[in-house]
């Protein structure tokens, strides 16, 4: 079965061109059944490769697909092939799964939309390049899906493109992803000039070779590998664009924003890991970067009005524990939370998209309310979401996935108390501002009179998902409930095992019910915040230091003001002001000069024969002068 | 005598069609076109015969074919054509860019039909020469070939400022053209003065020893020349004005093919003529490369004019080229190549969408633009694909092109790189901003407008299938250019002789024995735009005098107009 690796990213890229070439004159339901279809066949082919991958236990535990080799150019010779192994099985997995749980999703949440067609054709783009992105087996073709998912998150973000607004958000997701990216293909030349190739495998068997821990060129490397996942994952300092980026269709969102292409930075720090762990310097920064973002995130997600722009900054947030993970060594921890954060966000993503859709296209969750009883089975699945989110105690993937990586921040030797404190707090924040959500949306009374209510093409994925929320977890499970390790023991073929200090081992049970306990207070302090008549929030909100930090947190931290005095507003303001190019006035004086000089000339030109006589007299003198004395 | 049907086809088509302007204005089109064919079917077919023995570098000597007649032997000068792996790309880039530009003026050219085509095939005609020549002589007639039709071209055919901006890129290339004869003179004495053999030939003059002085200038001479084509900052001026006020035609050749000529000459002449003094010059080009990568994605970003911001963007475009020249290694190199023929490709493309925009709405003004996508699909996806392909985008041959001569620069110089590496974020800024502006967004100006045609669309998909192609199994490319890159690199290596250029004994020998017309071209080929008029004979209709005077006056008229 393994020779049929290269069609799971082939389908849905053929589904592109079917539905790119032909799709003014399908139908809705021929635009569809391309569209779902494709990555429909591209799931059940990607079944069946795992299914032959597990079965067949392969020497050195991967499968390579060569293809055919892209270039071969003064020593440089990167192929077009795959590599599969757990890691990229698991990647591949989640994206052909939950992303065709998204398409059949839109195939009823799009329907009345005018432009169908382009959004299945940006759509099975995307799953074509993020399956080229996690299967590639050099970087350079790792680049090129990074760089494919990107236009995909321009292109979908964008797609209302009769409003500015979607145009900007879209823009700005790629550039400021962009500039991530440079660094990271400063980073791609880095290697190749040291290392003399751009295979991975190749690339991190040499760097151990022929780099000692903490060189500086190791150091480069990672640091420069950092900065595309910086961008591509939204974590500080690039984080700003993920926010806006919610201007997409909800299904974008989940599918582009919160399951798949914004975990690419954790899986490109997975995929090179042991460039990572010869940096330590780097990889410490890593933590701290996960660490500090999943505060700053979760204090943003606080006080947003926006229900979409909430999940934004969550999916951020969470983005930042997996950081905190690989910060920290837990390689499979943070795939681990990948998945399940996969699962749950995107559930939590079509839910809102319901919603949405349900009230006329409204997005303020203030102006909700009362949806309980609606939307019934929207309430009961994002209800599991948001517990998954927020990590409710024992019966949800995301406490499993959560409390691993809380687990490995305290005891891994490269852990800390204070990464872990903040990772505590953090899951304090996240049950907050989730059940400030479910609160505010589904309870207290209605605002809004429900227009449109769910088919079962949409309830389906939802349901799905929702399952896979709370079975996801019951995988991998700690030593002290159980202890089934079957997630960590596939991913160990591919990722180092954790190591934890002989001091934490012990601390599992004590941190355990501190995190449960830690997640249960979040709950109940956004009920007594967020419901009833006196809101407490309210009160809060109207105090002098409640107001400034609300406004702080609800700009973001003030990135983006920052960002547009330091650097969008120079720019712009030079590039408008030189329009004319400044160099031209070189020229435009040369022309000057020659005009006044003319003009000096046309002035021996009198008319006057005297004047004339004069001159031939005292030329005939210099001449004659010039004879005689030189 | 294939070499010299490349540059007969198009001189020969251009007076056809020209003729034929008389009785239809249809038929220059199709003559042109027929004749744009045919040369695309020559090299084409050059390159599939010798694709075999370029690609596993097993050529007899440096050229794939070789032509030689004696045209000024008083002077050294021969009629001495060559083609290498090198200057096939460049052939066949000609070929392919010069059908997209008869194509892409069908519908827009209507006044003096015969005339545009005959100035636009010997655009074609003198930049193929450009390619072939090794001889400098030679090169330089066909450098000024292209130049005077171009000028014409941009003149007549215009827009609003068409004046002005033909008399700024005229002067400014006769400027550099002018620095590079003096430098080709002083090239000539040298080795003349040195070895007694006064020659203009490439390949005689290759590995000339002189002082480092003499080296040094020389070579600058011809870097200005190339670098005012190319073009580099802060000699790109004429660039915004020539591209913008041209008719797309004009643009296309301009920005795929005038512009490749600069890059050429450096790969071919600057660099293996003056391996020493280039060396020493390279930090200071490179700098330069930087500077225009970034001024030029910066400047065109700050454009409101369509037509003048994607003219900037072959600025910070063909700043990676030079960058790539400079450094000179294998991958750099052939990163340069590749950026050439795939910027060639795709700001073509852009000037082309830029040109049947203004056909139909009538401004290049962006202010006016805006919600296009809706009115035109097909033409908004098009332009989506090239932005896409000009900001780089993997899978695309740009993107291989530009991270070839980073990968090459990087070994170079780090800082560089980086400095260079930015200069993507702002080709993603201004690559964006063209879609915004015009095809995104809301419409409101109500813009109602017909989508592309089949003729336009087949020029669209033609050169998409081909950026996709060079993107990923650009092999083919590489292996053309492989050899001749070597070669190259060869000959400006310390210690290399002359002796590698030429071709070996039997070759040449066969080349004489050859009876082939000893009437040399360029003598029967008089350029009647610098015929007097009194020569101008009875039996030319007095259209045709018309087109010509109206020429001639302009050119006087714009000389007075430089005030």
């Amino acid at each position: 079965m393994l020779e049929f690796l290269w069609l799971i990213p082939a389908l849905p890229f053929a589904g592109f061109l079917v539905l790119a070439l032909t799709g003014r004159r399908l139908s809705r339901g021929g635009i569809a059944a391309v569209g779902v279809g494709s990555v429909g066949l591209s799931c059940i082919v990607a079944f069946a490769v795992a299914a032959g991958f597990i079965g067949k236990a392969l020497p050195g535990h991967f499968y390579v697909q060569r293809l055919w080799p892209w270039l071969s150019v003064g020593g440089f010779n990167p192929e077009i092939s795959l590599y599969l192994d757990a890691l990229s099985l698991v990647m591949m997995m989640v994206v052909t799964f939950v992303g065709f749980l998204i398409h059949l999703y839109s195939s009823e949440f799009m329907i009345e939309e005018e432009g169908y067609g382009r959004f299945f054709a940006y759509m099975n783009l995307f799953v074509g390049s993020m399956l080229t992105l996690v299967l590639a087996d050099n970087l350079l073709l790792l680049y090129l899906g990074w760089e494919g998912v990107g236009l995909c998150s321009y292109l979908l973000i964008g797609f209302w493109y009769k409003e500015p607004a979607n145009g900007l958000a879209a823009r700005k997701a790629f550039v400021v992803t962009r500039v991530g990216d440079t660094a990271m293909i400063i980073g791609l030349f880095l290697l190749f000039t040291n290392l003399g190739t751009l295979q991975i495998q190749e690339v991190m068997r040499l760097a151990a070779e022929r780099w000692a821990a903490g060189s500086g060129l190791a150091i480069a490397a990672a640091a420069l590998l950092l900065g595309g996942a910086l961008g591509k994952s939204a974590q500080l300092p690039l984080q700003t664009w993920l926010p806006d980026a919610m201007a997409g269709p909800s299904p974008v969102s989940a599918l582009i924003h919160a399951a798949t292409m914004v975990t690419a930075g954790v899986y490109l720090i997975a995929r090179t890991h042991v460039i990572f762990s010869l940096a330590p310097v780097v990889q410490e920064a890593v933590a701290v970067i996960g660490a500090l973002t999943l505060l700053l995130a979760g204090f943003s997600a606080l006080t947003q009005t926006d229900i979409k722009r909430v999940l934004a900054y969550s999916t951020i947030s969470q983005i930042g524990y997996m950081f905190l993970a690989l910060g920290v060594g837990a390689w499979s921890a943070a795939i681990f939370h990948f998945m399940t954060h996969a699962f749950f966000k995107a559930l939590l993503f079509l839910g809102a998209g319901i919603v949405i859709n349900a009230l006329h296209e409204e997005h303020n969750m203030f102006k909700m309310g009362g949806l309980r009883t609606q939307v019934p089975v929207t309430f009961w699945t994002f209800l599991i979401g948001a517990s998954s989110l927020s990590a409710l105690p024992f019966v949800t993937a995301g406490f499993y996935s959560k409390d691993l990586i809380l687990f490995e921040t305290w005891a891994s030797p490269a852990g800390s108390r204070w990464l872990w404190a903040a990772g505590l707090l953090g899951a304090f924040l996240t049950s907050l501002y989730t059940f400030r959500m479910v609160f505010v949306t589904f309870f207290g009374d209605a605002k809004m009179q429900v227009s449109r209510k769910p088919g079962g093409i949409m309830t389906a994925p939802v349901v799905i998902l929702a399952v896979l929320s709370v079975l996801a977890g019951f995988i991998e499970l700690p030593s002290t409930l159980g202890d089934v390790r079957i997630f960590t023991n596939f991913l160990g073929s591919a990722l180092p095992a954790e190591t934890v200090s002989p001091g934490g081992a012990g601390d599992g049970m004590a941190l355990m019910i501190v995190a449960s306990a830690v997640s249960l207070a979040g709950i109940f302090a956004a009920y007594f915040l967020f419901v009833g008549k006196n809101r407490a929030a309210d009160l809060l909100a109207g105090l002098a230091p409640g107001r400034m930090l609300h406004r702080i947190w609800f700009s973001g931290w003030g990135f983006d003001w920052l960002y547009d005095l330091l650097l969008v507003r120079p720019f712009v303001w030079f590039a408008r002001s030189n329009k004319d190019d400044f160099t031209d006035l070189v020229y435009l004086g040369m022309i000057w000069l020659t005009g006044r000089f003319n003009n000096l000339l046309s002035l021996s030109q009198k008319g006057k024969v005297r004047f004339y006589a004069a001159g031939i007299a005292f030329g005939a003198v210099v001449v004659v002068a010039i004879a005689v004395f030189l | 005598m294939i070499l010299l049907w490349l540059i007969v086809i198009p001189l020969a088509g251009g007076a056809i069609a020209w003729y034929a302007g008389r009785f239809r204005t249809a038929w220059p089109r199709w003559i042109s076109l027929i004749a744009m064919l045919l040369m695309s079917w020559v090299s084409v077919n050059i390159w599939i015969l010798h694709y075999a023995s370029l690609k596993e570098m097993e050529l007899h000597g440096p050229w794939i074919m070789e032509m030689r007649l004696s045209w000024i032997p008083q002077l050294g000068a021969g009629f001495h054509l060559g083609l290498d792996g090198l200057s096939l790309i460049f052939v066949l880039l000609t070929a392919f860019l010069g059908l997209a530009a008869v194509a892409s003026s069908w519908t827009e050219i209507r006044e003096r039909v015969g005339f545009f085509y005959l100035n636009l095939l010997w655009i074609l005609a003198g930049i193929v020469g450009v390619f072939l020549a090794i001889d400098l002589f030679l090169f330089y007639f066909f450098w000024e070939l292209m130049l005077v039709p171009m000028y014409f071209l941009i003149a007549l055919w215009g827009h609003e400022n068409r004046r002005y901006a033909a008399f700024k890129f005229f002067i400014f290339t006769q400027a550099g053209g002018l620095l590079m004869l003096i430098s080709i003179l002083g090239l000539y004495f040298v080795h003349g003065k040195a070895t007694g053999n006064y020659s203009f030939d490439y390949t005689v003059l290759l590995g000339t020893s002189m002082s480092t002085g003499t080296e040094f200038w020389l070579m600058l001479g011809f870097f200005v020349a190339f670098a005012v084509k190319l073009p580099v900052v802060p000699l790109h001026n004429w660039l915004p004005d020539a591209h913008t006020e041209a008719p797309t035609a004009g643009s296309v050749v301009l920005a795929g093919l005038l512009l490749k000529t600069g890059a050429y000459g450096l790969i071919r002449f600057v660099v293996p003529l003056f391996p020493r003094a280039s060396a020493e010059f390279a930090p200071a080009a490179m700098i330069l490369a930087v500077v225009g990568i970034i001024y030029g994605a910066v400047t065109a970003f700050g454009q409101s004019d369509l037509k003048r911001l994607v003219a900037y963007t072959s600025v910070s475009h063909m700043g990676f080229v030079l960058l790539g020249v400079f450094v000179w290694s294998e991958i750099a190199l052939q990163g340069a190549v590749m950026q050439i023929v795939c910027h060639g490709l795709a700001t073509g493309a852009l000037f082309i969408i830029v040109g049947a925009l203004q056909e139909r709405i009538h401004t290049r003004d962006m202010g006016r633009m805006g919600g296009l996508w809706e009115a035109a699909p097909r033409m908004a996806a098009a332009a989506l694909f090239f932005a896409l392909a000009s900001l780089g985008l993997p899978g695309l041959g740009n993107f291989l092109g530009e991270f070839l001569v980073l990968l090459g620069a990087y070994k170079a110089s780090v800082a560089i790189t980086v400095i260079a590496a930015v200069g993507i974020v702002g080709a993603t800024v201004y690559s964006l901003w063209i879609v915004q502006r015009t095809f995104h967004g809301p419409n409101d100006q109500k813009w109602k407008i017909p989508d592309f045609s089949v003729r336009e669309m087949a020029i669209m998909l033609a050169m998409m299938l081909s950026l996709i192609w060079l993107g990923i199994y650009p092999q083919a490319v590489f292996n053309t250019s492989k050899q001749a890159i070597s070669n190259l690199k060869m000959i400006a290596s310390p210690g290399a002789t002359a002796e590698d250029m030429r071709p070996p004994p039997e070759t040449e020998k066969r080349l004489a024995d050859k009876s082939i017309s000893k009437t040399t071209p360029s003598k029967n080929l008089p350029s009647p735009l610098f015929a007097k008029e009194g020569q101008i004979t009875s039996h030319w209709q007095r259209e045709d005098r018309r087109d010509f005077i109206i020429a001639y006056d302009l050119l006087i008229k714009s000389l007075g107009g430089l005030r």
